[in-house]
């Protein structure tokens, strides 16, 4: 009867004796009259559940981020043309049908903000690490459903604080998502940095609070939650990016926090940690002794890990899904782990390479250049990993493996100019130019997103029980690949032809040189337009499969060896209705022996011998040895 | 009307596509999973490897149709360098790039799902691991090896002959200030800014080393010569950015920075090299500094020595602006009196403080 095997929130109580559970099984949860849509859907402790409202406010925040870049790329492409309905939508941002200068840097602005933040922190590792760490590692739920549910909460608290800002008569922060001051730090620096500065800073300091109620929780979940004989080194890899994710942020978004307090202070105390020697509207302000570089120093510390945090996750989807749809073992576990390891710990280390031309001591630059050059050597090892994965493998060419394949390349190729930015004397040229956008639109925007969408529809059969149109994700994937390249290859000359970035038009004489780009540009925002209907197709396929896609059938239905195929197709709140599982191997027995898959729950048979057992279970070797 | 014909007609493209979507789908039901999958994975392996032949050809493409439109030689000594560093670094990283690239769709294509072939169980291999952990990390030794070589050197102390000009960034413009005849600048307060009074950057008068510095608004660098930049802010973030000479330096207030660099091409010479009669070099703002960022650009000029001299004879200096302001009466003589710049053919603005705002 029941479509949720729900258990009471009481879940540990029935881990612990297994029969009850099956009572509440029977129950069908009729007992539970409390558990009302309201505290199932909406105040839901369910880590499915949290999973599914980060996934749906994130696409939310991604159409709204993406329509921004549709309409400044409008603005970048069509200068010189009028577009009557942007005044209808915007109002006095767009008298005429010309968007104004502020309103473009808003845009801007809030582009940045919101993808980097609330899609690509929120929306990705706030989905899928919500969602498979407990189904993956088999447990109940998180270690703290209670603390899980706040932070998607707090989360939420930012968006509504984040979208009022949007209709501020002042407008939304228009200093670009870095915030840096004394921009950010002056009202009359400019109209984004009255009220809208105050309502970014409020809603990034909840989202912080958010992001650390998240990340304990995963950690303490991944550490000691895990079913039995899942040790660490038979977590599937999409395992080891979130726990790694996790840890950097609860280690760098505090430092942002700090950051933001100081600049609040600045604001409204009279501080001045990030002021000095200023002389702005006619008159000479107070502050002096501060340093708007302190600014940049606190940001950056979460600002580069940031960029790891948006990335880890999407490296352990591709790297899992690589390896189930080629049908192989993915290359190199241990190096695969110990890369993300060496990402992880180098990513606190480099973020000064933003601020090569802030006048730096070139001593301590030169520093700088070498951890960042160095993070090129990890990040080489995951890719040739990747690749060797697929090579003589069975590829199945499903959507999900598409995204992930995507991934790879897109990673590629923006990572190889992240070896130009990161060396500082070529970074003295192509700073804060569209060589920049491209380098990590490709390396972090687009693989992240690639990332996010081969897990979505990897695991939608999972989250939904059907599954999403084939033919549409086929569509998906071609368009946006080959958008993502014809938008962002080009930008790359632009940037060598020292073409600045934020700049909201290139029409003055003064810039004369970059006219000629005039037509390239049209064609970007062109690209960018098709780009953005084909995202909104996939949107429309995400919520029409919810309720009307192919249903499942197949309990495991990519022959996947992971735990969370072992669960029902419909998963109830407890994942599994009877015991939790035991596992005996490590999740990538993919054609070992000449079996297509066996699954983590298959006890390894007599003559077997384990992948990683030297690693995974010391004390058995030691055993048989004995 | 035509935006409302473009809804509609994206709508019914997608209309179309859905449904054809949804047909393959109970096709694909009718057809038996495994054909269906099949098909799908034939389809998809090819246009894995057409995207990859595709991809080369328009990287080929586009590199023709765009590589006219970079800027043209680098214009100093220190941008030669970048240059020089930037096409190795191409060089390994492209060779990486098409490396990497052609393998990972090539076994795209050549690994696509067979029911007529097994995958090979290859989980580890150490050599293969140690190979792609030090072949990287020596490429990167060499480009760390470079990039510093070159670093420390652009951010060396300037030469002792070098000319020294001050330059400051403002909502949404910037001053050039040169020391004058005494060779130092002036000492200056931001407190004392008074633009009203013809002291746009707070100058202190009481100090008589400001007595001979004169203010631009547009830079003047004699060709040759090494010049060092002091760079200033008075309220936000800018950046001094200098495509044409390949470097950039952040204006910060409250902390000057340093730039040098030896220009090498005169105006005159560049405007021969890229054939355009009205070529300037241009400085342009590259940190986002409020609404009118796009705007902030500021024109250079490089000169011989003969037309630097003859510039600097023609200026006079801001305390002299500001004593007149201070004084009503003669306050047009000396605006008469601002020289009307004949060395900078396109700089429109002229120099002198009347011009500067």
């Amino acid at each position: 009867m029941s479509h949720d095997a729900t258990l009471n929130p009481q879940g540990e109580a029935i881990q612990l004796t297994p029969a009850h559970a099956h009572d509440a099984h029977a129950g069908n949860g009729h007992e539970h009259h409390h558990d009302s849509f309201i505290t199932r859907y909406i105040f839901s402790q369910d880590h499915k559940i949290i999973a599914r409202q980060f996934l749906i406010t994130g696409m939310v925040w991604a159409i709204i981020g993406a329509f921004f870049s549709v309409i400044f790329r409008l603005q970048l492409g069509f200068p010189d043309k009028t577009f009557p309905w942007m005044e209808t939508i915007f109002g006095h941002w767009a008298k005429g049908g010309r968007l104004d200068p502020e309103f473009y840097y808003a845009l801007t602005t809030m582009h940045g903000t919101v993808l980097i933040f609330f899609v690509l922190t929120a929306g990705l590792s706030g989905t899928f690490s919500n969602f498979l760490i407990p189904l993956q590692l088999g447990a109940r739920d998180m270690a703290s459903p209670f603390l899980n549910m706040l932070s998607y909460w707090f989360f939420f608290l930012a968006s509504v604080i984040m979208f009022s800002s949007l209709f501020l008569q002042t407008g939304p922060f228009q200093g670009g998502w870095t915030a840096y001051p004394p921009l950010s730090a002056l009202r009359a620096a400019s109209q984004g940095s009255d009220r809208g500065m105050d309502l970014w800073l409020a809603s990034m300091a909840t989202f912080v609070i958010s992001q650390l109620l998240a990340g304990l929780n995963y950690i303490s979940t991944i550490l000691n939650m895990r079913t039995k004989g899942m040790s660490m080194t038979r977590m599937p890899l999409t395992i080891w990016a979130f726990f790694f994710t996790a840890i950097l942020g609860v280690l760098s978004f505090p430092v942002l926090f700090s950051s933001f307090i100081l600049l609040i202070f600045d604001r409204t105390l009279g501080t001045s940690f990030y002021l000095s020697d200023i002389f702005i509207g006619g008159h000479a302000l107070p502050n002096q002794g501060g340093s708007p570089i302190l600014y940049q120093h606190l940001f950056w510390f979460l600002g580069h890990p940031e960029v790891y945090i948006v990335m880890l996750p999407g490296m352990g989807i591709a790297s899992e899904l690589l390896a189930t749809h080629a049908r192989k073992p993915i290359f190199g576990y241990l190096a695969m782990v110990g890369s993300l390891f060496a990402i992880f710990v180098l990513s606190f280390t480099v973020w000064a390479h933003h601020m090569f031309v802030t006048g730096m001591n070139p001593f301590l630059g030169a520093f700088f250049v070498l951890l960042t050059l160095l993070i090129a050597v990890p990040s080489a090892v995951k890719v040739f990993n990747w690749i060797t994965t697929i090579w003589k493998g069975n590829i199945n060419f499903v959507p999900p493996m598409l995204f992930a394949m995507g991934f790879v390349s897109l990673f590629i190729s923006g990572g190889l100019t992240g070896i130009w930015l990161g060396n500082s004397a070529l970074d003295l040229h192509l700073h804060d130019t569209y060589f920049v956008i491209a380098h990590f639109h490709l390396v972090m925007g687009v693989s992240a997103f690639f990332g996010m969408f081969a897990g979505i529809y990897h695991w939608f059969p999972k989250m939904f029980g059907r599954y999403l149109n084939q033919t549409l994700g086929y569509i998906h994937f071609w368009i946006t690949f080959t958008g993502a390249y014809l938008i962002f290859w080009p930008m790359h000359y632009e940037g060598l032809a020292g073409m600045p970035r934020r700049y909201y038009e290139f029409n003055a004489d003064s810039l004369g040189i970059y006219h000629q780009f005039q037509g390239l540009n049209e064609v970007i925002s062109v690209v960018a337009i098709v780009v953005f209907l084909t995202q909104l197709m996939f949107v429309f396929n995400f919520f029409y499969s919810i309720f009307r896609g192919r249903k499942v059938t197949d309990q495991n239905p990519w022959k996947s060896n992971t735990l969370e195929w072992t669960t029902p197709i419909k998963v109830g709140h407890g994942n599994w209705p009877g015991e939790i599982p035991e596992v005996y191997r490590w999740p990538y027995d993919y054609s070992k022996n000449g079996v297509d898959y066996t699954p983590q729950t298959v006890p390894l048979s007599p003559e077997e011998q384990e992948e990683l057992a030297h690693v995974a279970h010391p004390e058995t070797i030691h055993e048989r040895q004995l | 009307m035509a935006v409302f014909f473009a809804i509609l007609m994206a709508l019914l493209l997608f209309v179309v596509i859905f449904q054809i979507a949804k047909a393959s789908e109970y096709v694909a039901v009718l057809k038996g999973e495994k054909s269906s999958r099949a098909q799908a994975n034939k389809v998809n392996a090819f246009l894995m490897i057409s995207f990859l032949v595709l991809g080369l050809f328009g990287v080929y493409f586009c590199n023709e149709e765009l590589k006219d439109k970079l800027l043209p030689r680098a214009a100093s000594i220190q941008g030669v360098a970048i240059d020089h560093m930037m096409n190795i670094t191409l060089v390994i990283t492209g060779i990486v790039f098409l490396a990497t690239q052609i393998t990972l769709f090539t076994f795209a294509f050549r690994y696509r799902s067979s029911e007529k072939r097994k995958a090979k169980y290859f989980p580890e291999n150490n050599k293969l691991e140690l190979a792609w952990t030090i072949i990287p990390a020596l490429a990167m030794t060499v480009l760390v090896g470079i990039g510093l070589k070159h670093w420390f050197e652009l951010t060396s102390e300037a030469p002792a002959n070098a000319m020294v000009v001050e330059v400051t960034g403002h909502q949404f413009n910037w001053f050039f200030r040169y020391p004058g005849k005494d060779g130092e600048l002036g000492k200056k307060n931001y407190q004392l800014i008074d633009p009203g009074k013809n002291n746009p950057l707070g100058q202190d008068w009481s100090d008589p080393a400001n007595q001979d510095d004169f203010v631009s608004s547009v830079l003047y660098l004699v060709v040759n010569r090494p010049v060092k930049l002091i760079i200033n802010s008075q309220d936000v973030v800018h950046d001094v950015g200098l495509p044409y000479f390949r470097l950039k330096m952040d204006a910060v207030p409250g902390i000057p920075t340093t730039l040098w660099f030896t220009p090498t091409i005169t105006t005159a010479q560049m405007a021969r090299i890229t054939g355009d009669d009205n070529f300037t070099y241009k400085l342009i703002c590259d940190q986002l500094c409020g609404k009118g960022h796009y705007s902030m650009v500021a024109n250079i000029v490089v000169e011989t020595q003969a037309e630097f001299d003859q510039f600097v004879s023609q200026q006079k200096p801001q305390y002299q602006f500001a004593m007149a302001s201070l004084k009503p009466p003669p306050a047009d003589t000396s605006s008469k009196a601002a020289p009307a710049d004949t060395s900078a053919k396109p700089a429109a603005a002229g120099s002198g403080a009347s011009g500067l705002r």
